[in-house]
């Protein structure tokens, strides 16, 4: 910052409550360590991330399907200058991976070094719940 | 629908602009363009303003109207226009349609962006969270730098680009900026600067990644009857004007090697202004990220895809080539204050067009008078191409 003068702004402290009841199969799926998406009961439109709302044909009536957890890599990036509130986490790898169900899925990809990842590699899409007691779904390294 | 020509134009120095508020600094603009296009503020009927980050990156949440009443264009339509990085060029696309449309004679487009007010992690935060953020900020803290270091990493596998080749086109935008009054950076750079830089998000590195940037452009649009009332000398016309958007989750894209959006807003402002790529004499493309450059000359059809690379290597985007591409640095080295960044393009093609651009050894050759802008909304998220011809 420079030297010029300035006034300070008030400080106010946000954090939204986002409702999930529409998607809360998903978020309870995670807990058991299955990965939903949505399938279009009228046209068929397989979605991830899940929606209660079919964007394809407008329909509402859909039905919870688990997704296979084999993805093919498409592409990746180290993430190294974090923002704010990741400060407290290591750099991390992002990745979007495409599953055999033909959806796509962007998650960190962890257990491998980072001279091991290449396009077009496999890695398999897993569910977890971190120390924190947060719900996600990761990339990681196939058995 | 009416031709509608650009009259008057206006950019602020961009920078660390700590000097000045918001308002004060959209005033520089502002004052600028409605000199340059010999009018009073009293005459502008409607100001269609661009910024993204109200509230956020700045202090005022509702700027539109705080920056209006201290330019003096209280009175006249107002509204704020946000399409991420490209809310300038939304700006511009709605103050332009007001006058085709025929309901207004004079409008203004006015881009702002505040950016260094708060700490960087805060900034760079508010901008991740502008893809989606529930499904891919939330978990996985993916940042701006990350959303192009994706495509970067994709656009080295399936065509043999390399870090090499992002390199060259920082460096070649560091040299314009250096001759550009009004850029952030004033600096030039060697490749091996841009290679040994820091790591930001792999393969992108320090010298790939635009600078947050204050600044503020501004744009004065008129009807083909008030050119004629105002004896405009050199008014530059909008030829045409493409537009489309992609998916909010990148995970939903279909590849990871060009944007979309780019593509199909570029063959509806090639064809709306009857002109070819090879027509084009020159482009300001949306080179928020080094990578971002090469994906858009192949998306614009300055070269085949895949080639983009190739394009750089051989100094086909310098002054001399087959199509100079952002010779007032780009948003690398220019500066990318984010809802300034769509007029700001805007302020530099009519500069080039009108053969007035500063310093003069950055004037491009003019054969067809026709000059593009390319205007990215997130990573393809939105976009705007618009093409200008005197």
């Amino acid at each position: 910052m420079s030297a010029m003068p300035t006034i300070r702004s008030r400080e106010m402290k946000i954090a939204h409550e986002i409702p999930i009841s529409k998607t809360l199969p998903f978020w309870e799926g995670l807990k058991q360590g299955k990965i939903l998406a949505t399938k279009c009961k009228k046209c068929g439109k397989l979605h991830f991330p899940p929606v209660a709302d079919c964007s394809q044909c407008l329909s509402s009536d859909i039905e919870w399907v688990e997704l296979s957890n084999e993805a093919t890599i498409e592409t990746f990036t180290h993430v190294i200058v974090r923002p704010a509130t990741f400060q407290q986490e290591k750099p991390y790898t992002v990745a979007i991976g495409r599953l055999k169900d033909g959806v796509r899925v962007l998650a960190w990809l962890t257990n491998f070094k980072p001279s091991e990842i290449k396009v077009g590699m496999k890695a398999k899409l897993v569910a977890k719940q971190t120390p924190q007691g947060q719900l996600i779904y990761e990339f990681t390294r196939p058995e | 629908m009416r031709k509608v020509a650009v009259i008057g134009v206006g950019n602020s120095k961009f920078g660390n602009r700590n000097d000045v508020n918001v308002q004060e600094l959209s005033f520089e603009a502002v004052k600028q363009s409605i000199e340059d296009a010999g009018i009073s503020p009293k005459d502008i009927e409607f100001v269609a303003f661009g910024s993204a980050g109200a509230g956020a990156w700045y202090e005022e949440a509702l700027p539109a109207v705080t920056i209006s009443e201290y330019c003096g264009l209280t009175d006249a339509g107002l509204a704020r226009c946000e399409a991420a990085c490209a809310s300038g060029s939304a700006a511009f696309f709605a103050a332009y349609s007001a006058i085709a449309s025929g309901c207004a004679e004079i409008t203004a487009a006015v881009g702002v962006e505040k950016m260094r007010q708060i700490d960087t992690p805060t900034a760079m935060e508010f901008i991740g969270r502008s893809g989606y953020y529930t499904w891919e900020f939330h978990n996985f803290g993916l940042t701006f730098p990350a959303y192009y270091a994706l495509h970067a990493t994709a656009h080295m596998a399936k065509y043999g680009t390399t870090e090499e080749d992002l390199a060259l086109v920082a460096v070649k935008n560091h040299k314009y900026a250096s001759m550009n009054p009004v850029a952030h950076f004033q600096n030039k750079i060697t490749i091996d600067d841009a290679l040994s830089s820091m790591v930001i998000a792999w393969p992108l590195k320090l010298y790939d990644c635009c600078p947050i940037t204050d600044g503020a452009a501004s744009v004065i649009l008129a009807s083909e009857e008030k050119v004629k009332e105002l004896k405009i000398d050199t008014p530059v016309w909008v030829a045409g004007i493409g537009y489309s958007s992609g998916t909010a989750n990148l995970s939903k894209r279909l590849d990871y090697v060009g944007l979309e959006a780019a593509v199909h807003a570029a063959r509806m402002a090639y064809k709306m202004a009857k002109v070819t790529p090879d027509q084009v004499d020159f482009a300001n493309v949306h080179d928020c990220f080094t990578i971002a450059e090469i994906m858009a000359y192949e998306d614009l059809g300055f070269c085949k895809k895949g080639e983009g690379a190739k394009l750089i290597r051989e100094g086909q985007t310098e002054i001399g080539g087959k199509i100079p591409v952002n010779v007032d640095g780009g948003l690398k080295a220019k500066g990318h204050p984010i809802g300034a960044t769509g007029c700001s393009m805007i302020y530099e093609l009519t500069k080039q067009l009108r053969e007035e651009a500063v310093e003069r050894s950055r004037q491009v050759p003019l054969k067809n008078y026709i000059g593009l802008a390319h205007n990215v909304g997130g990573t393809g998220h939105y976009c705007y191409v618009t093409i200008l011809r005197r």
